[in-house]
């Protein structure tokens, strides 16, 4: 640490905050990076559905190639997104809105991620069986 | 070059007192449509993917048998209104933060709000003038309720 102008201590480097490095900050890279890649998604997604409007031909052509095996871990990481984008936004809110949200921000990450662990184990296998057991026909 | 830098407790200078604090407004909206979200999500995703064959099952007839009832026509409608909003209104705060020349950033805050309405616009109509059972369509692709109207 310098002693500035002002007599007090400034450190070399800024030291962490609830912003800046660490916990803090990759949490939000992630969030902003998830709530991006939902958003185009979504805007896709509405565009296939859509296809109900012009037959079921149409639809079922669309729909089935969301059922091939490289759309499925697409899917599976589609959801991965959606569940941390979830959880990770009740921890902002929680971090806004409860009296002891910011001093616990680093804890509520933690448990935000074990619960997208335990979310996406429960998850994920059942998705992938799906995908892959009618690979190759029926 | 010294820049001064004003005391964290000096009172601030802008008050604003007039007209509707709109960030405000949107910043509340975020944290209630999130949670909102968190349910209809969640819902949408368990009923699709993990019932039954999940994804596997997912056909026109599938669509049919879901919006025929009220119940989903009204889950479905909120969660793209909500979805598409909240997204848009976060997009909105991305190109802020990173569009640095005031026309990109014009141009993009524009082409989300075009996104954003086209969407809501076009899913609504989906939902509500959809038809189970269109005239003329093979009846192995449609829900099985067609065959007794
Ligand atoms: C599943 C439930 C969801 C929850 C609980 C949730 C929660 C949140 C919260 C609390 C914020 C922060 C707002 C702020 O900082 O003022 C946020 C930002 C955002 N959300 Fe969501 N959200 C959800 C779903 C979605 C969906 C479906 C989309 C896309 C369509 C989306 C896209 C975004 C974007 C783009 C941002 C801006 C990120 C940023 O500024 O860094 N979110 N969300
Ligand atoms: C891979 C995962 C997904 C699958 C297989 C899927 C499947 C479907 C299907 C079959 C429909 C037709 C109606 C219904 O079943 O309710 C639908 C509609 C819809 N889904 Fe999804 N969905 C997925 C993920 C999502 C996500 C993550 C969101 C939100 C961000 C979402 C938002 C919507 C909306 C708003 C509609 C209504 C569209 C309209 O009004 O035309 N879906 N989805």
């Amino acid at each position: 640490m310098a002693i500035n102008t002002a007599g007090t201590m400034t450190p070399k480097r800024p030291a962490g905050t609830l912003y800046r490095g660490r916990e803090g900050m990759w949490s939000w890279v992630l969030h902003r990076i998830t709530g991006v890649a939902i958003f185009f998604f979504l805007l896709v997604h509405i565009l296939d559905t859509s296809m109900v409007r012009i037959s079921p031909e149409a639809y079922n052509a669309v729909i089935s190639t969301y059922q091939n095996p490289i759309m499925g871990l697409g899917e599976t990481a589609l959801v991965a997104a959606i569940v941390y984008h979830a959880f990770n936004g009740i921890r902002i809110i929680l971090i806004d809105l409860w009296s002891k949200g910011a001093k616990y921000q680093r804890v509520m990450f933690w448990v935000v991620m074990g619960l997208w662990v335990i979310t996406m184990l429960g998850f994920a296998p059942r998705h992938l069986i799906n995908v892959f057991s009618h690979v190759g026909g029926a | 070059m010294a820049t001064t830098i004003e005391s964290p407790r000096a009172p601030h200078t802008v008050r604003r007192s007039r007209g509707v604090n709109w960030e405000k407004w949107g910043w509340i909206y975020m944290r209630a449509s999130g949670v909102v979200l968190l349910v209809l999500i969640f819902g949408h995703l368990f009923v699709n993917l993990l019932v039954g064959d999940g994804i596997k099952a997912i056909d026109f007839a599938f669509v049919g048998g879901k919006w025929s009832d009220p119940f989903w026509q009204v889950w479905d409608t909120l969660m793209l209104w909500l979805a598409m909003i909240h997204g848009g209104n976060g997009m909105r705060t991305i190109v802020n933060d990173y569009a640095t020349k005031a026309v990109t950033r014009k141009v993009l805050l524009g082409a989300i709000l075009v996104a954003v309405v086209a969407m809501i616009v076009l899913g609504t109509l989906v939902i509500y003038t959809f038809d189970p059972c269109p005239v003329g369509s093979p009846a192995e692709l449609l829900p099985s309720f067609c065959a007794t109207r």
